[in-house]
């Protein structure tokens, strides 16, 4: 019996202890990344372009590599809802009944989800080469819009999914074709789409693999599509690997804006997923 | 729509059929077989044996489920089972917020935290030196990275597990443990191996993190302190010189190509266990 008794309890303080090292390594990441970064953080890093001599530790900031990456994962955001929304309404609304085609239609996101990005990347290269596209925004746009559809598919198949089946009979029953039932549906899960939107761009800001061959580096803000892109990530990277002490501390700074900005998108997200989730019946 | 549709989904074949295609002339000068267990890199004389990089990409993988695998399980048992509502509210998010930071701050975390542990307080205990750039910085880096991943699925498939059996198990004596033992854990076997399967195939592929922290040696590591070069790590390093050596570009699209086989193989197989789970209990 107490032999039962310890065990009980032995496994019981393993078990938070292993919650705690698993919700604790969260801290520990971002307390890493504030504790090393504060100190580097200053205006110039986020409105300032690098100036001359920026790699070896003069001023300047990582503003092109700010904007890049907006422009890169806000661009392959908005080409990715060009294609999935379609694709959801399809799936959920156009194929409903014919179960076999849709969970099979699932299976492939969901394993479209699990490919690495650094094989997008590869893949987007290869498409890059074969339209004679040079490493430019408008290639890390594609290479991120390819790594986005699946989440965007995925997360507005669930939401759809959530959409009462009575919402689109009615519709139907009052004569709507599917398309204007589609509307109908589309008008209803509007907080669903900001959040598929929000994680979309977190995922497309913040990776790297995927751009490393298809947007380049420019220590200038784009300004057209053409034209190589920085994006922070990969200034990480990059500063990160340099000897001077000056540009590694610039780093561990964009490492602060650039977890600063995914924290708020991630945070908003599950905000407007849980109040999405509370409205739906 | 129906058009979109079979683009996105061709997606998957198009990807295999464009690397595959690059693939062919390395293909046709060295065999699947030399290619796999060849441990010559010598790309400027066009020999090209993956056998370090594929067994860089094992160790760091191997490590961090080792690493993850026991800590996950334990944590999802005590979310599901043990954790008052108030702190399961609390951890939950946190598991979420650690899946959405991107992995290239992962990279940074480990040189400016791992590497340093690694360098200064353990591996001292078992070898002469290490620069603490190895395979097990990877390898932690990586389990951290999977965390969310196995949680967040196992606490799903943990908590599909019917409560009439657990009660069972409880009224007849057994402790809270000895009910997860007995029954939650074999009830939830399937659920378990998908999600390291996909925490595996997600360990194959990620990039940026692990070649920060690995060393990136192409020698076939042979302890934990030992600096690896997964396969991920080296298309992503080599990308800017691979176009002026001739077959290099090749060679680094077959890495690609055995990237994506595995990864897909991977990924079909642990999301029909999970749709199995899911049907198993809807009937």
């Amino acid at each position: 019996m107490i032999r039962r008794k310890l065990e009980e309890n032995f496994f019981r303080v393993l078990m938070v202890l292993a919650t705690i090292a698993v919700a604790g390594s969260f801290f520990l990441i971002v307390g890493t990344i504030f504790y090393k970064g504060v100190p580097f953080m200053n205006w110039d890093m986020i409105t300032k372009i690098p100036g001359g001599g920026f790699y070896i530790g003069k001023e300047g900031g990582v503003l092109n590599a700010i904007i890049g990456s907006l422009y890169v994962a806000g661009g392959a955001t908005i080409l990715g809802l060009l294609v999935s929304i379609p694709v959801a309404i399809y799936i959920n609304m156009y194929l409903s009944g014919k179960n076999f085609i849709v969970n099979s239609l699932r299976i492939i996101f969901d394993v479209l989800f699990g490919i690495p990005s650094i094989v997008y990347g590869a893949f987007g290269f290869l498409i890059m080469v074969y339209f004679g596209i040079r490493a430019s925004l408008l290639g890390g746009i594609l290479a991120v819009t390819l790594l986005v559809i699946p989440i965007l598919v995925r997360t507005l198949d669930e939401v759809i999914r959530t959409v009462p089946r009575e919402l689109r009979d009615a519709s139907l029953s009052l004569g709507a074709t599917r398309w204007e039932m589609s509307k109908v549906i589309l008008r209803q899960i509007r907080p669903g789409i900001f959040t598929a939107i929000l994680l979309s761009f977190g995922r497309g800001i913040g990776d790297v693999a995927s751009v490393l061959f298809t947007a380049g580096f420019s220590d200038n803000i784009p300004t057209s599509l053409h034209q190589p892109a920085a994006t922070l990530p990969l200034a990480i990277f990059f500063q990160l690997g340099s000897p001077v002490e000056e540009v590694q501390g610039r780093a561990y700074a964009s490492a602060l804006i650039l977890t600063i900005v995914v924290l708020i998108i991630t945070v908003l997200s599950s905000v407007l997923s849980k109040r999405f989730s509370k409205n739906s019946i | 729509m129906l058009v979109l549709t079979l683009a996105s989904v061709s997606i998957v074949i198009l990807i295999g059929v464009g690397l595959y295609y690059k693939s062919i002339p390395v293909l046709h000068k060295l065999s699947w077989g030399t290619l796999l267990t060849s441990s010559q890199w010598k790309p400027l004389k066009g020999l090209f044996g993956f056998f370090p990089f594929i067994m860089g990409t094992l160790w760091v993988t191997a490590i961090s489920i080792i690493i993850a695998l026991p800590l996950c399980l334990l944590t999802s048992f005590y979310i599901t089972e043990y954790a008052p509502s108030r702190i399961r509210k609390i951890l939950v998010p946190f598991v979420n917020l650690l899946s959405g930071i991107p992995p290239v701050i992962f990279g940074v975390w480990g040189v400016l935290f791992i590497i340093p542990l690694i360098q200064n307080h353990i591996a001292p205990h078992f070898v002469e030196f290490s620069t603490g750039y190895s395979v097990l910085a990877g390898g932690i880096v990586l389990a951290v990275m999977i965390f969310p991943l196995i949680v967040s699925i196992v606490c799903e498939v943990l908590n599909t597990i019917p409560k009439e059996l657990k009660d069972a198990s409880l009224a007849l004596g057994a402790t809270k443990w000895e009910t997860i033992r007995k029954v939650s854990i074999r009830k939830a076997s399937p659920g378990i191996i998908a999600a390291v399967v996909l925490a595996i195939s997600r360990a194959f592929g990620e990039t940026i993190a692990v070649l920060m922290v690995c060393g990136n040696n192409a020698v076939v590591p042979h302890s934990v302190f030992d600096p690896g070069y997964p396969l991920p790590a080296l298309i992503a390093n080599n990308y800017g010189e691979m176009l002026s050596i001739p077959m290099y570009e090749s060679a680094l699209m077959f890495a690609a190509l055995l990237l994506f086989i595995i990864i897909f193989l991977f990924n079909i197989i642990s999301r029909i266990i999970l749709i199995r789970v899911e049907r198993r209990l809807a009937a």
